[in-house]
Formats: C-alpha cells, structure tokens, sequence
C-alpha cells in the first residue's frame, strides 16, 4: 500500500470522535456567528398559517401539545408562532396534554407568551388549560362525544363549569380547528384518526421531522396541512413576520427557529462532507484492493 | 375454565360492541363505546400505578444484589421517590398545599422539572445529531445501486431541508424547475414517500384487523397466557 493510499485508508478508519467534533464546530460556530437564511414557505405550511387566517376572532381551537422537553428545541419554535397566531386572530385557545409533559409545555407556553406579550387575555375567557389525562387515544374517542364526562376541572384546578369560555360547549366537535403539536404516539395521527375524521372537525399540526414523512398520506382530506420540524417552524415564522410586521419588528427573540435554521444547514452541509468523504475513501480503497489481487 | 372464559367473554363483547358503534353511532352502541372508552382509561392511569411498582421492584431488585451498574438504578429509585415526593406533597408551592396545581411556577416540582429533567431530555435528543452524523459517515456507502439510490434521495433531502437547497439550483431557469432541489425535495416527500407509506399503512392495517378479529372471537389467546 502506497502512501497516499494509507492516508485514504486512514480516513476510512477515522475515529468517531472526529466526526463528532466536526458537527460540534459546525453547530458551534454557526450559532456565534448568527448565520440565518430567507425561508420560502412550503404549500404545507401556507395551508395551516391560511387555515388560521381564515377563522374569525372568537373562533376556538384546541391546541393539544403532545410532547416533551427531549423535542422542545424542535417543536417549540413551531408552538409560539401558533400561539402568537391564534393571539393575534382573537381566537379562544383551548389547550390539552395527552402527554404527562406536555402539560409543563402549555405552562410554559402560557407564561412566557400570553401572560407576557398578551396580558390583556384573560384565563378562563380568552384561553384555558385542560391540562392532562392518560389514556391516549382513548381521550380523545371520549372527549369527541362528551368533553365533561372526563374533564370535570381544568388543569388549575377550577370547575369547568365555572369556566366562561367552555359553557355551550359539550364536546370536541364544537370546534373550529384542532391544531396538534407532535412527537409520537400519542400525537397527531390518534387526533385525525379519533376526532378530526369521525368528528368532521378540521385538522392541522405539526410534528418532528421524522414524523412527517408517516403524516404526509393524511394530507390534504385528512390533515389540512403539516409542518415538519425546524425548517417548517421557520417558513412559519417568516410568513408571521411578514403578516403581523408591527408585533415582530426589533422582536428577534420571535424568530428562534430561523435563527435555528443557520446551525441545521451547516450541520447538513458537515454530514454532506462526511458522507461523500466516506465515499470517496470507499471507491478508491475497493479499486485499490481489486488492483493489487490483479497484480 | 372460568379463569378464561370470562376474559374471552369480555373481550368479545367489548370488541364487538366498539366494532359496531364506529358504523352504527346511536343508543346504545354509542354510549356503551363511550363508558368502555372511560374504563380504558381509568385503566391506563391504574397501569401508572403498575409501573411504578414494577419501576421499584426492578431497580430495587439490582440494588438488593449490587447487579453491575446497580449505581444507576440506586439513582433512578432515588430520582423516582424524591420526585414522587415533591409532586404529592407539593413542596415549595406558592399557594400552598391545597392551593394551585402541582406545576405551579416557583414549586420544587418546577425547579426539578426546569433545572434537571429538561436540560437532561434536551441534551439526551441533541446527541442525535452526533450519532447521525457518526452513522452516516460509516454506513451511508453506494455499494450497489439501491445503496446509490438512497444516498442520492438522501442528499436531495439533506439539501431541500434548508436554504442551500434553493441556492444551489436558483440559477436553473423556470423551465427546467422540476430539477429544482427544493422542487425534488417536496415531491420525493409527498409522491414517493407519500405512496410508500400509504402502502404500508394498508398493509398494516389489514394486518391489525384480521389479528383483532382473532383476538375478538377467541382465536387468539396470547394475551391471556396460553398458546
């Protein structure tokens, strides 16, 4: 073996920790310098900010959040723009965990959001917690009928018949939208198989990026439309820039998941070198070894 | 015998039951749908309960008989209690015991869920990244032309799924907008993808059904312990 074949078959051999390495500068150094890029919306995407768009103030929507902390930095960028949206519209936000940590996700939501940004929404007039309840799929098939039946408190603890914003409704079908936010089972799959379908009541979300390929066949009759990942938080949040230019202009702290994007591509482009260096290392070692049985 | 029939019987019925209300939704299918719904999930909360036995039992267990990395499950136990703890007896809470939800802001369950459990499951996720990466360099090889195919639609991807994509081909006149790497990246996703997957699916749920039909008629007694 010549010398520059075992420089190649030492890159072939190349530890893991320098790959690691790699993707550590790649994220690090993307995230000093701030790198962002425009985002075009995706159809997918449109079609949920236009859903929104399109609901009068006052219309209500459940905002099922169905994840925890380990995809919080992928689904919460996604989650303060529909938040964000859903305040600006005017619309009753109803909000419900099918994961036990999901409900740490609407506080969250609440406190840093509309608390904030929105003191003038009220608790109980303009958006509620319904908190969570275990039994998955097997919630929404009960709510989809007769939403008292298992919620006879909110997640504060206040009667539900106290709450002025859930009288006149007795189940899930009084609503406009159901907009999921997604991690796995239970998600946004059980919400269009349980409610959205049986119920006729119109579904949209979004999910981790390597959910969406396995919630694409539900769009368009089933799933209005899909946001998959940081990308689609990104294009969202760019078409929100766009609409409500007053409330984002000097508001970077809005924009998390453009400013995500930068880190995502170089990452991509890093795991681009990494395989095509892969490659080219394979190719020239499997040619030189079927040289040298030749010779 | 009864030790079986009865589960067999139950099972029927209630599978039955919730077969025919999903196509005749009215008295009283429907309302037998929703009680059997409600007894599923009082169910699923008991099974915390079962879980956390089982947790205990498991771990302490390990722990009894100093197992190899008995250390990790001493601190799961721990871990297990000291929360469970913080959550019944609502330590720290602002309003008190009686007073405000267990999440409450500025609560010790809130402490242990922000400063402990979040960065611990974010970082857990982020490692991902790195494996990946790690991955794809070792395993990601056009060895044959399956192997290229997938590698191809993988950089296709890879690219379409930030900004780069769309740098890379803007120069390509509208014309030719079908090799637009966004373009191909959207279509992989919702043609390709999107038959595959839908293809699965009907496989799948084929398969459940024929499986629940033998579970339902008693077919299938796995569940209960026998052959």
């Amino acid at each position: 073996m010549n010398g520059f074949a075992r420089f190649v078959d030492a890159i072939d051999k190349l530890d893991r920790r320098w790959v690691f390495l790699g993707v550590g500068l790649a994220v690090v150094i993307s995230s000093m310098f701030g790198l962002t890029f425009p985002e075009i919306p995706t159809p997918m995407v449109k079609a949920v900010f236009d859903k929104i768009e399109s609901l009068p103030a006052g219309s209500r929507v459940l905002l099922p959040f169905d994840y925890d902390p380990g995809s919080e930095p992928e689904l919460q960028p996604m989650a303060d723009a529909f938040v964000r949206h859903c305040a600006e519209k005017g619309l009753k936000m109803y909000f419900i965990a099918l994961w036990p940590l999901g409900q740490n996700m609407v506080v969250g939501v609440t406190s840093n959001i509309l608390e904030r940004e929105y003191p003038h929404l009220r608790y109980g007039y303009d958006y509620m917690d319904l908190g969570y309840k275990s039994g998955n799929e097997g919630v929404v098939a009960v709510i989809l009928t007769d939403l008292k039946k298992l919620y006879t408190t909110d997640a504060r603890g206040s009667s539900i018949d106290d709450i002025p914003m859930l009288q006149g409704i007795s189940s899930i079908r009084s609503f406009d939208l159901i907009l999921n936010i997604s991690a796995g089972y239970p998600g946004l799959k059980e919400w269009i198989q349980y409610a959205g379908t049986p119920g006729n009541i119109p579904v949209a979300g979004g999910c981790t990026a390597v959910q969406a390929p396995l919630l694409y066949p539900y769009h368009p009759e089933q799933l209005l439309g899909l946001m998959g990942g940081i990308k689609a938080a990104a294009e969202y949040e760019a078409l929100m820039k766009d609409r409500f230019a007053d409330k984002y202009r000097g508001h970077e702290e809005y924009l998390s998941a453009l400013r995500r994007m930068g880190p995502q591509t170089v990452t991509h482009l890093t795991i681009i070198f990494f395989i095509i260096l892969g490659n080219l290392t394979f190719w020239y070692l499997r040619r030189h070894r079927a040289q040298a049985k030749l010779r | 015998m009864v030790r079986q029939t009865i589960p067999l019987m139950i099972t029927a019925i209630v599978g039955f039951v919730l077969v025919v209300a999903y196509f005749i939704p009215h008295p009283p299918f429907d309302t037998l749908r929703e009680d059997f719904a409600i007894y599923f999930d009082i169910i699923a909360s008991v099974a915390f309960i079962l879980g956390a036995g089982n947790l205990i039992m498991m771990h302490g267990s390990k722990i009894s008989k100093r197992d190899k990395s008995w250390g990790y499950s001493a601190v799961t136990v721990g871990g297990f209690i000291l929360v469970l703890l913080i959550g019944l007896t609502k330590i720290g809470n602002p309003d008190g015991f009686r007073g405000s939800s267990v999440t409450a802001e500025g609560s010790y369950f809130d402490y242990v869920y922000r400063y402990i459990f979040r960065p611990c499951a974010a970082t857990m996720f982020a490692l991902l990244a790195f494996y990946v990466a790690s991955a794809s360099f070792r395993a990601f090889r056009a060895k044959n032309a399956e192997a290229t195919i997938l590698l191809l639609v993988a950089f296709i991807i890879l690219l379409g799924r930030t900004f780069v994509g769309t740098l890379l081909t803007s120069w390509l006149p509208d014309s030719l907008f079908f090799l637009k790497i966004p373009y191909l990246a959207e279509k992989i996703m919702t043609v390709l993808n999107f038959a595959g997957n839908r293809a699965i699916m009907i496989g799948i749920a084929l398969g459940i059904i024929s499986t629940s039909l033998k579970v339902i008629i008693g077919i299938d007694r796995s569940y209960l312990g026998a052959d």
